[in-house]
Parts: structure tokens; C-alpha cells; sequence
């Protein structure tokens, strides 16, 4: 067994996308300043206050949650081809998959053959069905997959789905209550305390976090999980879409997108801001005059259409180029990576009048006045003095940005503009739905799951942003 | 203050030239006129000659910026960057992939526009100023954590699930309204209400947060103080000293959208069906016809750059303490 699992691995070609690089060097980037943070008092005050906000904190792990899938859907590999006849060279696939895909094997392969509705056994339409004896008939048939194993549907389907959710339910509670076991054990020896004590401490939410209410999420999340794993394998909880493609895996595989717009855009965009931002700042004069028109004249352009166009103009130059890309993966990531690209031209502007407003406060300071005194150079006042006296702001703009992008995508996506038609995203799940509303019954199962699983990594990212805005912002200090 | 104007029209000639550079350098150089042809065309089985053809019928055969063909100005003038560039200054605007007046069709499309963008305006303000109101009023209350997590998680729905949902709820189950359509007149009443509650429910999250954030930064300042000093209530501090000084950022804020408004909203008119100026930027958009795109950037452009200078004269009426030089 084990060796199979090995020999399968070591099978797989691994693909690395754009967006996939830049996904990981933005964690290395997280993970690099946290260890360099560590033991830095001034770094991490106001941390410690985000880290002592509720609700600031319940959002950190429905995000942690959602950061985790979306890791482990960067992670692409192309499965080899079943080598037939003797040949030397091994043939890869040309779908690209993710270690996600691999993780979510039955979801994505239990395809129906058009829409069914959430933990349905038979078709949402009816078809002509031969009998035996030759005649026709008109009835609703039975899924290939969902509730598959089931003799008696219309009995059985309540009890079995009563059964497996309360059995998912309490492995997940189990685990849930071993991993608090464990942490807990964990917590008293760190605080040198026993281990009722600290139990106590946690339960009234006496310590420094407030792990009581990030325990209570986490076991929610897995009681959820937990559910959701022994019933996705006999139903489809979400249902179908029109090609049969069950709607939870699409919901789950457009977790990346989201999250790389909602993340790379900005990161995209930093350079430009931070840069001509804290020079039109600080130098003033003609360079100010040449950074500020630049930027009017950027925002002057309409958001939608400047990224229409832009989009537009990219879509023809990857359709008259096929050459460049090898894979569909690699032509619909090239898009999401210049969607985040447009995006980030379209919004650095702000960012960047925020933090020439900043600097231009500053370059009189005493302490700037002190280091030019000295000779320090521009660049290095700049990136030395200026640069992380201005952080804050952009932490705070980087945050708050987030879930305003997420949303945009939708918007973008149904226009037209937004990410590629093949690539799993809500928008485009929120899209292709939207004209089965006018269906009689509608077909509504597509839409609930896009937005629920956006609405609550958004209202996640709205909250954690209020957490970081009141630690960080030094005007809503104490209010 | 006449001589600020005009200085300021002024300086909106480089922005403007630059919007139109950076317009023409996407539409005309990423993309030679050629590819859109074949786009146009389907990718596969386009003869030259049908290439050919697609461009002279909408003038994209000429040389891109210099045609040495020519003698005397028509070097410059006979060339797509005159022809289809420079001429949106003096607002000729050519005609759309379809043969359509692109001119007339904004002006036909501007008034439906308008009229679904105003109310959405003039009642979001209301709204948000009321709910911001209230909740100031009972600001560090229940009332106002209860409030303000409502806005948040209002905030945090989607725009196209208010749309949607409003769509289901109002039109297909009650038959209040129609779900989507236009009239002219008073007709058009009655499908205008239906886009504007949406728009003012999706507007209330961040609309009433922002504005409770202003009310609170001005119960904070010292004037507020020697009010309440005086003895007066909080009610007549609040909606006769701190409403008056909260209205500049709002107003000044709404000020440069004024223009805006004539250009819709791209989502709802297009989900609603108002042939307005937004849906048929998304219907440009949809058929990929790059003339109207290129014509409503700059339209747009030029509309902003009218809010931003309005936005700096407001400021004077609003606060006679700054003045404009």
C-alpha cells in the first residue's frame, strides 16, 4: 500500500504556475517576517493586540482554514499516461492537477449527467427511459453516484443520511476534543501550570488569546468537515451542475482563485505604491508633480472599464499566440495573473496618495532632518527611515483591500473580464447559474454554495480587518 | 475663482492626452489591427482577404501612427492614431462595430442611466446618513455593536446575490414589479424601484459604517465639548453641530460621482435590463466591439476629471474657510 502511494508520487510531474510561484513566495514571506519578528518587542505589539480581538481572532481561523485548501490546490502536478508498448519516454497528461484534486478524488470524479438537486438519489429532469419490452417511458432516473448504494431510496435516504452525518459529526467531535486534549496539555507546560488550571483559565477566557472562542470555531469547522467528509463520498451535498460536475468541488476549487486575487493583486501592486508613493513624498517638486499625474491620470480611467480592456486586449493575444502555453492550466493562469495585475494598476492609486500624504508629513521630522544631517543618502533614508515608519498603512490598506477584491472578482467574472471560463471561480459558478434562475423549478443550489462560501470568507476578512485596523491604525487608538 | 477653473480645465488637457495614449497603446499596439480581425472573424479559415476587408470597412487598414503614403499633414492625419485617437477630443466619436452612431447611442442610453443612478444617489444618502445617525446616537450601546456587526455582515454579501434574490423575491414570487425592462415617461416607474431598494440595501454596509466613523471622529473634536458644556442635549448636539460639520466630508465626497452618474452601473442596469449606458458598456464588452470600449474610457475620464474640479469648488461653498487660488 505504502509502496503504491510512493510509486504513484513519484510518478507525478510536478507543474509550477505563476501564480503558484508567487502564492509561495508570499508565504515564505509571512512565515520569513514572523521568525524575524520573533523576540522584537516593537514588531510585535500591536500583534499581540489583534491576537487578543475575539472576533479578530474566530476570523483568523476561518481564514487559516481556507488558506490551507488554497495551498494545497497550488500545488500542481500532471498525472503520467499508462505507458503502452515499451517506449523509453514517459507521456504526461495534459490536465493539470493539484494535490487538492488528488485529495478530493470521488468528488471530482463522480460525475452525473446533468443537474441534481442537493443529497438527490434520481435526476432533477426527466428522461426516456427503453424497457425491457420495448416501450418508452418518461421518469426521473436514478444517479450514477449519489445515494448510489441505497435499495430503497425514497425509505432509506433520511435514516442513511441521518446516520452518516451524526457518525461524521462525532469523529469529528473526537478528534476535536484530542486535539484540544493536546493542546491544552501543551499550553500548561508552556505556562508551567497544571493542567485543570489551565483548562479553567481557557474555559473563562482568562489567558492573553481568546482560545475559548478559537477552540469552539475549530471544532465547529471540524464537526463540519468531519460531516461533510462522510457524506460527500454517497451524495452530493451540493448537488450538480448542468454537466453533472458535483457543485462542492467546484465551490472548494475556486477557493484559490479567490484568495490569489484577493492576495497577489495587492502584492503585484506594492512595489509601484510603496516606491513612487514615498519618493513623491519625500523628493516633491517635479518628481511629485510626475508621480501624482501619473496616478490622476490612472484613476481617471473607470476601474471596470480599464480592466475590460485590458482583459480584452489579453485574451486576443492569448488566442492569436497558442504556441506560448503548453496546458489549459498554464492559458488560464497566465490570465488570473494579469487580472491580478490589472487589478493591482487599478487600485494602487490610493495606496500610493495615502502614503505620499505619510511621508511628506514626515520628511520634516527630526529625526529625518537628523539623518540627512549625517549624509545618509535618499535611497537609504528612504527604505531605512521612511519605509517602515510607513508600514502600518500599508498593512492596514493591504487587509482591507482583501475582501473588497474577492467580491470584485464575482462582479468581473460576470461581465466577462474576470477569470478564464475554465477555471473554477464563484463568479463564474454565480455566472453560468444565473440563467437557470429563470428554470421552472429553479435550479438554485449552484448560487447558495458560491455565496455562502464567499460570504464567509469575506465577513472573515472584513472582521480580521477591523482587528488589524484598531491594533495598527494609531487615530482609532482607544476608542 | 475664475482663474482657478480655468487653470484647472487646464491641467486636465495632459491628463486626458494621457488616458488617450494609454487607450490607443492597448487597443493598437498590443494587438495589431490585424489580430482583432481575426478575432472578429473566428480564429480559423480568415482569408487575408477578409481581414483586409473587416478593416477598411471600419478605417483600421491605415498606417498606425505615421502614413508615408501621403504628402503634407495627411502624413499624420490619414493614420489610425488621427483617426481614431485624436478625434474623441473634439467628441467624434466614430461609429460601433455594428455601423452605429456611437454618439447618438450614448446620448439615448445617458438619460435611462441617469434616472436609476440619481434615486440610488439622492435615497442612499438618506439612508446611510440616517442609520450612521442612529447609531451614533447610541454609540458604545448594544444598539450600536448589534448595528454595526449588521453592517458589517451586509457589507460582506455579495452585490450580485442582493440582485439576484431581489429578482427572486420582488419579481417571480410577490409580482410586485417586473423583473427586468424599461419604459419611457412614468412608465418607467415601476421598473426603476426594484434596482434602486437593491442598490440601496447593498449600499447601507459601507455607507452607514463610513458615515458613523465621520459622525464619531467629529463627537470626538472640542466644539462638540463646549456644546454639551453649554448644556445643550444631545440630541440638538448632535443633529444641529455635528450633522452640519459631517455633512463637508460627505458632500464633498458624493460631489465627484455627480458627473459618474450619467455612466450607470454595469451590473445592475445590465441585470435589470435598463438600456443604459452601463449595459451597453457590458454588451460592448460581451460582443467585443472595441470602439464603444475606447470611446467610453474616455468618456468616463472625462467625466471624473469634471467631479474632481467640482469636488474642489464644492469645498468653498461648503467650508468658507478654504479659498481657491
Amino acid at each position: 500500500m505504502l509502496a503504491e502511494n510512493i510509486a504513484y508520487f513519484s510518478s507525478l510531474k510536478p507543474v509550477l504556475l505563476w501564480t503558484d510561484a508567487l502564492v509561495f513566495i508570499l508565504a515564505i514571506v509571512i512565515i520569513g517576517f514572523a521568525w524575524y519578528a520573533h523576540g522584537k518587542e516593537y514588531l510585535q505589539a500591536p500583534w499581540r493586540k489583534v491576537f487578543t480581538s475575539r472576533t479578530g481572532m474566530v476570523s483568523v481561523v476561518v481564514i487559516a482554514v481556507y488558506t490551507t485548501v488554497a495551498l494545497l490546490d497550488s500545488i500542481h502536478v500532471r498525472e503520467a499516461l499508462e505507458n503502452k508498448g515499451d517506449q523509453e519516454e514517459i507521456y504526461y497528461s495534459v490536465n493539470v492537477i493539484s494535490f487538492l484534486d488528488l485529495a478530493l478524488g470521488p468528488l471530482k470524479n463522480q460525475a452525473e449527467k446533468t443537474y441534481s438537486a442537493p443529497f438527490a438519489t434520481h435526476l432533477y429532469a426527466k428522461e426516456t427511459v427503453e424497457l425491457p419490452g420495448g416501450a418508452n417511458i418518461r421518469l426521473y432516473p436514478r444517479l450514477k453516484y449519489g445515494g448510489a448504494h441505497l435499495e430503497n431510496p425514497v425509505q432509506d435516504k433520511s435514516r442513511d443520511i441521518m446516520v452518516r452525518g451524526l457518525s461524521g459529526l462525532t469523529a469529528g467531535l473526537l478528534l476535536w476534543v484530542i486535539l484540544v486534549a493536546c493542546f491544552i496539555w501543551k499550553l500548561a507546560r508552556y505556562d508551567r501550570a497544571g493542567f485543570m488550571m489551565t483548562f479553567k483559565n481557557i474555559l473563562h477566557g482568562r489567558c492573553r488569546a481568546p482560545w475559548h472562542v478559537m477552540l469552539l470555531t475549530t471544532g465547529m469547522i471540524l464537526a463540519l468537515i468531519a460531516m461533510v467528509i462522510s457524506l460527500a463520498g454517497h451524495y452530493h451535498i451540493f448537488g450538480t451542475d448542468k454537466v453533472g460536475q458535483d457543485v462542492l468541488y467546484q465551490t472548494i476549487k475556486s477557493i484559490r482563485t479567490a484568495l490569489v486575487i484577493g492576495t497577489l493583486t495587492t502584492l503585484v501592486m506594492l512595489p509601484f505604491a510603496l516606491m513612487l508613493g514615498i519618493m513623491a513624498g519625500y523628493f516633491r517638486g517635479w518628481i511629485d508633480d510626475l508621480i501624482q499625474y501619473l496616478y490622476t491620470t490612472l484613476n481617471s480611467i473607470p476601474g471596470v472599464l480599464l480592466i475590460a480592456s485590458f482583459i480584452l486586449m489579453l485574451q486576443v493575444y492569448i488566442d492569436t499566440h497558442p504556441d506560448l502555453f503548453d496546458t489549459d492550466a498554464s492559458r488560464a493562469d497566465m490570465r488570473l495573473l494579469f487580472l491580478c495585475i490589472i487589478l493591482g494598476v487599478t487600485s494602487w492609486t490610493g495606496l500610493c496618495r495615502l502614503l505620499r500624504g505619510e511621508t511628506m508629513k514626515m520628511r520634516t521630522a527630526e529625526f529625518i532632518q537628523a539623518a540627512s544631517a549625517f549624509g545618509v543618502r535618499h535611497s537609504r533614508i528612504m527604505s531605512r527611515h521612511l519605509l517602515p515608519n510607513v508600514m502600518h498603512i500599508v498593512l492596514i490598506t493591504v487587509v482591507l483591500d482583501f475582501s473588497g477584491l474577492v467580491l470584485a472578482e464575482a462582479v468581473l467574472s460576470y461581465v466577462g473580464v474576470g477569470v478564464d471560463p475554465s477555471m473554477h471561480s464563484w463568479g463564474n459558478m454565480i455566472n453560468s447559474a444565473r440563467l437557470e434562475m429563470a428554470r421552472d423549478p429553479m435550479v438554485w443550489w449552484s448560487l447558495l454554495a458560491a455565496f455562502v462560501f464567499m460570504f464567509i470568507l469575506v465577513l472573515a476578512a472584513n472582521l480580521f480587518s477591523d482587528a488589524v485596523r484598531d491594533a495598527f491604525d494609531p487615530r482609532v487608538k482607544n476608542r | 475663482m475664475l482663474a482657478y477653473i480655468i487653470r484647472r480645465l487646464l491641467y486636465a488637457i495632459p491628463i486626458l492626452i494621457g488616458v488617450n495614449l494609454i487607450t490607443f497603446m492597448l487597443f493598437f499596439i498590443v494587438n495589431t489591427p490585424d489580430d482583432m480581425a481575426r478575432m472578429q472573424l473566428g480564429m480559423k479559415h480568415v482569408t487575408p482577404q477578409a481581414i483586409e476587408k473587416w478593416k477598411a470597412e471600419r478605417g483600421y487598414d491605415k498606417p498606425v501612427l505615421y502614413n508615408q503614403a501621403e504628402n503634407g499633414m495627411a502624413v499624420i492625419t490619414n493614420t489610425i492614431f488621427y483617426e481614431k485617437s485624436l478625434r474623441l477630443f473634439v467628441f467624434e466619436f466614430g461609429f460601433a462595430d455594428d455601423g452605429r452612431d456611437i454618439a447618438h447611442d450614448i446620448y439615448q442610453r445617458m438619460w435611462p442611466s441617469l434616472a436609476i443612478a440619481l434615486p440610488i444617489l439622492i435615497f442612499g444618502l438618506l439612508t446611510n446618513i440616517t442609520v450612521a445617525m442612529l447609531l451614533a446616537f447610541f454609540r458604545a450601546s448594544y444598539i450600536d455593536v448589534a448595528g454595526v456587526i449588521t453592517l458589517v455582515g451586509l457589507m460582506s454579501i455579495s452585490s450580485l446575490f442582493y440582485i439576484i434574490s431581489g429578482q427572486f423575491l420582488i419579481g417571480k414570487l410577490l409580482h410586485l414589479v417586473p423583473i427586468s425592462g424599461y419604459d419611457t415617461g412614468l412608465n418607467a416607474l415601476k421598473f426603476i424601484v426594484l434596482p434602486v431598494l437593491v442598490a440601496l440595501l447593498y449600499g447601507i454596509g459601507s455607507g452607514g459604517r463610513w458615515y458613523r466613523t465621520i459622525f464619531l471622529e467629529e463627537i470626538g473634536k472640542d466644539y462638540v465639548r463646549t456644546a454639551r458644556a453649554k448644556g445643550l442635549s444631545e440630541r440638538i448636539v448632535l443633529f444641529r453641530h455635528v450633522l452640519k460639520n459631517a455633512m463637508i466630508p460627505i458632500l464633498t465626497g458624493v460631489v465627484v460621482l455627480l458627473p459618474l452618474l450619467f455612466m450607470g452601473s454595469l451590473i445592475l442596469e445590465s441585470f435589470f435590463g435598463v438600456p443604459g449606458l452601463g449595459s451597453y458598456v457590458i454588451d460592448a464588452i460581451r460582443a467585443q466591439d472595441f470602439a464603444i470600449v475606447r470611446v467610453m474610457v474616455f468618456v468616463g475620464s472625462i467625466l471624473y476629471i469634471i467631479g474632481l474640479i467640482l469636488t474642489d469648488i464644492s469645498y468653498t461653498f461648503v467650508d468658507p474657510r478654504i479659498r481657491l487660488s
